[in-house]
């Protein structure tokens, strides 16, 4: 078995996850300048209220990935209008406030959610059940499960549309011009305020998406799910380059390939002092190095911008 | 066209509009003149609702239709009733291109043909724009991105029309065309409100004027008549009056 073409699979897979999330952070970032660290706690809401579907419809023995399906149904609206609530109540009153206020109200929110998903779903771990048939291919000495195919694809071809929408239509085109300058944008006739909630709620449907994709791929939700993966995906977010939706793309990724490689290598570079359950240092290790050393990130100012 | 009375803006303790009453007429040019910190940005900002803290009775009375209560529009509503503002310093997209800026002009315009006949006929008038017209506006000079934060004005197809500092850091050659511009707006029916600096130029192409300070209208008059006025040269014109 070919353990670096494995751990390439194994990142890229986890990378596509991470992605969807940074998408959410980056845009929220683009838009209004401010870090959504409750957006964590939203993929948690959906990977929980996806895993409550899908365990209620099991009895009927539909097949599986239809439960899937019907699940991220229910959860992607979900987590939109938790979105919705969330800007509207919880940062739009702060739209004009020093920066720290609604970050303060982002951390709050998190807590608010996490606590309300303890009392729904308790303190256990919640086991997804199996939704696509346990089918693998063998490419190069290393597996691909379908499962993995389809995270992959899916998240391509959601990224691709998302990239589509944002650059090719007009509600696209209004969103970069509401990122780039509010005031002007309003002049121009765009509905700012309604495009603000837009990017919030579509960050939320990609949440949903990654919440089910973290179910079925790692197989357990719970309510402190959010901040890890909010964390990391922020990284992702930061990595890139944040506000930049391309760089969240690649941030997501590069960091799914980090983690995968540095987890499976770890034991062999600290010669067995440090195992694979620490390769969360590889993500703070990427922050930190970022921050330090490229704090725009790898897309961040490309763009010259002339007075 | 356009009834201003008795607006008022302070931002915290500064008072810097202190109740002025003016007019734009139907299909007139009317400068607004002053020097620097008189309040003229201040004035156009709270026209085109930037500014939510201004006061005052702002109507616009179209030739065919009902008068419009400015006042009471959110920002992003002024554009479908006619009003298109260029702000100071030209505000266009930095990262999106030409062509995206001017069609941004044209958003709440649905016809899509009619869009594409604009932006045709615009690309067509400013061949400059033209050859640009995939570029990043942030990649254009000042006098061409001023030049396409009018066009993309010009494609919501504005009755009336509101001008800051059109000429601002540019050389007199630009100037000149952005003057072409402007006035031929001002020759298709277009209404337009002018705020310069360059008062010379605003008087020559204006009907009439206003002369603002520290946020009151000082003096007002045919714009011919302030060319010729003593006051006017000697602040604004760089003229020694004898
Ligand atoms: N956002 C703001 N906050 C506080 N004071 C402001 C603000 N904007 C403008 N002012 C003040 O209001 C007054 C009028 O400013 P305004 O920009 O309207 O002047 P202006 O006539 O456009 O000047 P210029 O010719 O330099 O553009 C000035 O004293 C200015 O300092
Ligand atoms: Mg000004």
């Amino acid at each position: 078995m070919d353990i670096f073409l494995q751990q390439i699979i194994n990142g890229v897979v986890l990378g596509s996850i991470y992605a969807l999330v940074a998408l959410g952070y980056t845009m929220v970032y683009g838009i209004l300048g401010l870090i959504n660290f409750a957006h964590g706690e939203v993929v948690m809401v959906g990977a929980l209220v996806a895993y409550t579907v899908m365990t209620a419809l099991l009895p009927t023995g539909l097949p599986p990935v239809l439960l899937a399906l019907l699940a991220l149904l229910v959860a992607a609206p979900v987590c939109m209008a938790l979105a919705w609530i969330i800007e509207r109540y919880a940062y739009r009153p702060l739209r004009h406030a020093p920066k720290l206020a609604p970050l303060i109200s982002a951390i709050g929110v998190s807590i608010l959610l996490q606590n309300l998903a303890m009392m729904i779903w308790g303190r256990s771990y919640h086991a997804f059940p199996d939704i696509l048939p346990p089918l693998h291919y063998d490419i190069g000495g290393a597996q691909i499960t379908l499962l993995q195919v389809v995270t992959i694809l899916l998240a391509a071809g959601t990224m691709a549309a998302l990239a589509w929408l944002i650059q090719r239509t007009a509600m696209g085109q209004a969103m970069r011009a509401t990122a780039e300058n509010p005031a002007i944008a309003a002049l121009m006739g765009v509905p700012v305020n309604r495009i603000i909630t837009l990017t919030f709620v579509i960050g939320a449907a990609l949440a949903a998406l990654a919440g089910l994709m973290v179910g079925a791929n790692y197989s357990v939700a719970h309510y402190y799910m959010g901040f890890m993966l909010g964390l990391k995906a922020f990284t992702a977010a930061v990595l890139g380059g944040i506000g930049n939706i391309t760089g969240a793309m690649l941030g997501g990724l590069l960091l799914g390939l980090i983690e995968s490689l540095g987890g499976g290598y770890i034991e062999d570079l600290t010669g067995g002092f440090l195992g694979s359950n620490y390769q969360d240092i590889f993500a703070f290790l990427v922050l930190i190095s970022v921050l330090v050393f490229r704090p725009g990130g790898l897309m961040g100012e490309r763009v010259s911008e002339r007075a | 066209m356009l009834e201003v009375r008795d607006l008022h803006l302070h931002y915290g303790g500064i008072q810097a509009v202190k109740g002025i009453s003016f007019s734009v007429g139907q299909g007139e040019l009317v400068a607004l003149i002053g020097a620097n910190g008189a309040g003229k940005t201040s004035t156009l900002k709270a026209l085109a609702r930037m500014l939510p803290q201004a006061t005052g009775r702002v109507h616009l009375n179209p030739v065919d239709g009902p008068a419009i209560d400015l006042m009471r529009l959110p920002a992003h509503e002024l554009v479908t009733h006619g009003v298109a503002l260029v702000p100071e310093g030209r505000g266009v997209f930095a990262r999106q291109t030409v062509l995206e800026n001017l069609k941004l002009g044209a958003f709440r315009v649905q016809d899509r043909h009619l869009v594409q006949q604009r932006l045709d006929e615009l690309l067509e008038r400013l061949p400059r724009l033209k050859e640009r017209a995939s570029q990043l506006a942030g990649t254009l000079s000042g006098g061409e991105q001023q030049m396409l934060a009018i066009a993309r004005a010009l494609m919501s197809a504005p009755k009336l029309l509101l001008l800051d500092e059109p000429s601002m850091g540019l050389a007199p050659i630009m100037v000149d065309r952005i003057f072409e511009l402007i006035t031929a707006a001002r020759d298709s029916g277009v209404s337009i409100l002018l705020v310069e600096q360059n008062a010379r130029l605003a008087l020559k192409v204006s009907h009439r004027a206003y002369v603002l300070e520290s946020g009151r209208i000082t003096l007002t008059g045919n714009s011919a008549d302030l060319l010729q006025d003593d006051r006017v040269k000697a602040a604004y014109l760089g003229e020694t009056v004898c």
